[in-house]
């Protein structure tokens, strides 16, 4: 019985292949070349890969994919903690806000005085139709379609009280659903969400709704809206 | 000549040995050992919530008067662990509560709490004394002052870097006036403003508070009036440090500092300004333990300060202290043991650029005592990593991580496999180890043939097939906790290496090529071990070649989880899904 500390060490059997069973097709003894293996199917590695120093990757962050991952578009890497991850964001968010004032397509032209996430992580997310709310922790999320999925999951995944099959998946970003996500930001205001970076929107973003694409018509337009809406009639 | 000590003898003697690793030693010597070391065990450590059962604990350690928990695996602190996967507090107070109603002290690591439990805590546990919250979840306000409002004989409330539903300040006005125990109150991951007057005389009444740790909507004026009533502290982590004050003001508050004999640990300091820096100077020399990580501190105000800081062994710091600051540290920090680089950008573009390798190497050559090192940086050289293995063979724990994904050596554009070659043939005594750059399965080699000792290994986008995996298991006798990402491994090693596992605590590996099939396998011929499949697909489209996202594999006694959400599975979901032959193309 080992309810407390693990420290126990139980055998040092650290080379016993486990069972004959184990069937492993390749009957591998333990002097393993390194030649041998690389014959066989092999997954891909980083000399697959183009110039490491690239930073100029593509957008795929699986690493399969034909270049190196950028840092900032792998998840949980680097591996920063939630907390000080949030810290560097907002820091970040005061130099972004400083950087990209006039480019910012929004009615709020002013800094933002104090970007720091203050108040709870948690924002009210309400779906049209749909009686009783939720809250999604915008710190637990590092993009817009991490978020996007988290809600399609929220409203419209298995673990609805009704339904029973699988729901086609929602596509809230993009425009190809009947439903916006938008958000109502510090000044009250209500934005089709996906406009800004992502490290500005958490900042100002203090409820999220899920609306019919009729109604959201008078909200601003969305130029990678079109452009998916374009690639997906084509597919 | 029976030579067995009548009880109450070994009792008194085990009342000496205080480590769990030498009780859980005593333990196996015979069965009266065990007896009465379990009936004499008051400190309880379960470092992983699904390994044994509450019900388990609490029958063979009838006088605990504290309990350690630990849920979530390490990786969950950088979210690849999905919400819903597990390590509820619940079932553990709720089996406390019945059987160990005398616990006084409760630590919890990566659970998800609420505010039934916290609620449930204050009403079981007569002579509660110590919460410690670190990196857990689900819980409000509203659960903290269930727990400041019951807790009579409460002596520490501490909330490290908790996620929590922050519904406002007012759960600090729940601590009655009868509440004088007070040692360690943390609340600095809170966001909300507590009422100044309430914190006030909750310190006025708390002679024995020792360590005050303050959320950051805590203004600086208010921490003077603050520090004046507890001129005791020991450990004080301040807010926030920005609010523009008037000269009277700054020099009350100089003063105040000056009142602090006993401070030895500094944290907080947001966004504190360069001017105010001078204000810490006077407790700078009594300090052992200082954390700036979040801190914009620019380097010639970080020089400033650490130069006056000749006692610290304990700093954590953000990049911008640059290479130049750490060559200050190295100079006037001798007694330095743990240094903790964090990042100032969330990405690699961001990466200042004028912190390199050499940071560490100065800190390295010039701090005999440096035995804990978590760096992070842009760039590394096996030259740097050979320097620092050779001035410093007394390091416990190096977590290097080179933020770029598989950056070489910059200056010879070779994998780092040299360098962490040097650090695991030279540092005996490691036991933690974090690597990261360009590694191939040479690296892998020499950890697994140096690396005696190591207990925890994290890596990720590293080695180039299976053979890393192999050395590691084969070769880290001392393994205890694995972690692994986006490294290019299938089945083969780690079926060949399957009974290494029983030995271990845990293994996480996501993003690498372990196919469904070889879980299967795996869970059936291991019947110790839960093999848990963190995947969105459901297991009847997936079929067993196909690489699976994520596996917690961990020792158990407790048998499968009966909590498991939908996208966690183990082969009891579907015990009838057969074991296929398993066949490696």
């Amino acid at each position: 019985m080992r309810g407390g500390g693990s420290e126990l060490e139980l055998g040092k059997s650290n080379l016993l292949p486990a069972e004959n069973e184990l069937e492993l097709g390749l009957g591998l003894g333990l002097s393993l070349g390194s030649g041998a293996w690389r014959e066989r199917g092999r997954i891909l590695t980083a000399k697959d890969f183009p110039s490491v120093g690239s930073k100029r990757a593509a957008d795929s962050s699986s690493h399969q994919g034909a270049s190196p991952p950028r840092s900032s578009q792998v998840v949980g890497w680097p591996p920063v903690g939630s907390h000080r991850m949030n810290s560097l964001v907002n820091h970040q968010a005061v130099k972004a806000a400083k950087a990209e004032g006039e480019e910012v397509k929004q009615k709020n032209k002013d800094e933002p005085k104090d970007v720091s996430v203050h108040g709870s992580g948690f924002v009210k997310v309400n779906k049209d139709g749909v009686g009783i709310g939720r809250k999604v922790d915008m710190r637990a999320h590092s993009s817009y379609e991490n978020l996007a999925q988290t809600l399609e999951e929220m409203f419209f995944g298995m673990t609805g009280a009704t339904c029973g099959e699988k729901v086609r998946p929602l596509r809230l970003l993009d425009g190809s659903s009947e439903f916006v996500l938008t958000y109502e930001d510090k000044e009250g205001d209500w934005m089709l969400v996906g406009d800004v970076p992502w490290r500005m929107f958490i900042t100002s973003v203090k409820r999220l709704r899920i609306m019919g694409t009729s109604e959201a018509n008078g909200l601003a337009p969305r130029h990678q809206e079109e452009k998916d809406r374009q690639r997906n009639n084509l597919a | 000549m029976d030579l067995r000590l009548p009880s109450k003898v070994l009792e008194h003697i085990f009342s000496f040995v205080d480590s769990n690793e030498d009780r859980n030693s005593v333990s196996l010597v015979c069965k009266s050992w065990f007896e009465t070391e379990r009936l004499t065990r008051k400190r309880v450590f379960v470092r992983n919530c699904y390994a044994v059962t509450p019900a388990a604990v609490a029958r063979r350690f009838p006088g605990m008067r504290s309990l350690t928990l630990k849920g979530k695996p390490h990786f969950a602190d950088y979210n690849l662990v999905p919400d819903g996967w597990g390590g509820y507090a619940w079932p553990w107070i709720e089996a406390m509560a019945e059987k160990s109603p005398s616990l006084e002290e409760l630590r919890l690591k990566r659970m998800v709490v609420t505010d039934e439990c916290l609620e449930k805590i204050a009403a079981s546990f007569k002579d509660f004394k110590v919460l410690v919250l670190t990196s857990c979840e689900g819980f409000s306000t509203d659960g903290l002052a269930a727990i400041a409002v019951a807790c009579r004989n409460l002596t520490e409330l501490e909330l490290r870097e908790c996620i929590v539903e922050d519904l406002g300040g007012d759960w600090l006005s729940y601590f009655p006036e009868t509440l004088t125990s007070l040692v360690s109150l943390d609340f600095s991951c809170l966001d909300s403003e507590v009422k100044l007057s309430d914190l006030e005389r909750l310190v006025s009444r708390s002679p024995n508070l020792k360590s005050l740790k303050l959320n950051r909507a805590v203004s600086l004026d208010a921490l003077g009036s603050l520090l004046r009533l507890a001129p005791q502290l020991v450990e004080l982590g301040t807010g926030s440090f920005s609010d523009k004050l008037d000269q009277e003001a700054v020099s009350k508050l100089a003063q105040v500092f000056t009142e602090l004999k006993e401070l030895k640990s500094l944290s907080g300091l947001w966004d504190v300004l360069p001017e105010y820096i001078p204000l810490l100077y006077s407790v700078c020399p009594g300090l052992t333990s200082l954390n700036l990580s979040y801190a914009t501190v620019q380097m010639p105000d970080l020089v400033e300060l650490l130069s006056r800081c000749s006692n610290l062994q304990k700093l954590w710091v953000m990049d911008l202290i640059e290479d130049k600051g750490l060559e200050a540290v190295a100079s006037s920090c001798k007694e330095l043991r743990e240094l903790r680089v964090f990042p100032s950008g969330a990405d690699v573009d961001e990466t200042n650029v004028a912190m390199t390798e050499q940071g560490l190497v100065s800190v390295s050559e010039a701090c005999p005592n440096l035995e804990s090192v978590l760096y992070f940086c842009a760039q590394f050289t096996n030259a740097a990593l050979a320097t620092i293995a050779k001035t410093r063979p007394n390091l416990k724990c190096f977590r290097l991580c080179v933020i770029e994904p598989f950056a070489p050596d910059h200056k010879t554009h070779q994998p780092l496999d040299e360098g962490f070659k040097a650090i695991v043939e030279s540092c005996k005594d490691l036991q933690r180890l974090s690597v990261s750059g360009l590694l191939t399965d040479k690296a892998f080699e020499y950890i697994g043939t140096h690396g005696k000792k190591l207990r925890m290994l994290s890596i990720a986008f590293a080695g180039d097939s299976d053979l890393m995996l192999h050395h590691l298991l084969s070769g880290c006798e001392s393994l205890n906790k694995l972690e692994i990402r986006d490294c290019p491994f299938g089945d083969t090693a780690l079926l060949e290496n399957a009974a290494k596992l029983e030995t271990m605590r845990s293994l996480w590996m996501s993003s690498c090529g372990v196919s469904f099939g070889a879980c299967k396998l795996m869970s059936e011929k291991m019947p110790k071990l839960n093999v848990e499949v963190i995947d969105e697909h459901t297991p009847e489209t997936r079929p067993d070649s196909s690489a699976v996202e994520k596996i917690y594999i961990y020792r158990t006694l407790a048998g499968p989880r009966l909590d498991m959400p939908e996208f966690v599975w183990t082969i009891h979901k579907n015990p009838e899904i057969g074991v296929s032959h398993l066949a490696i193309e």
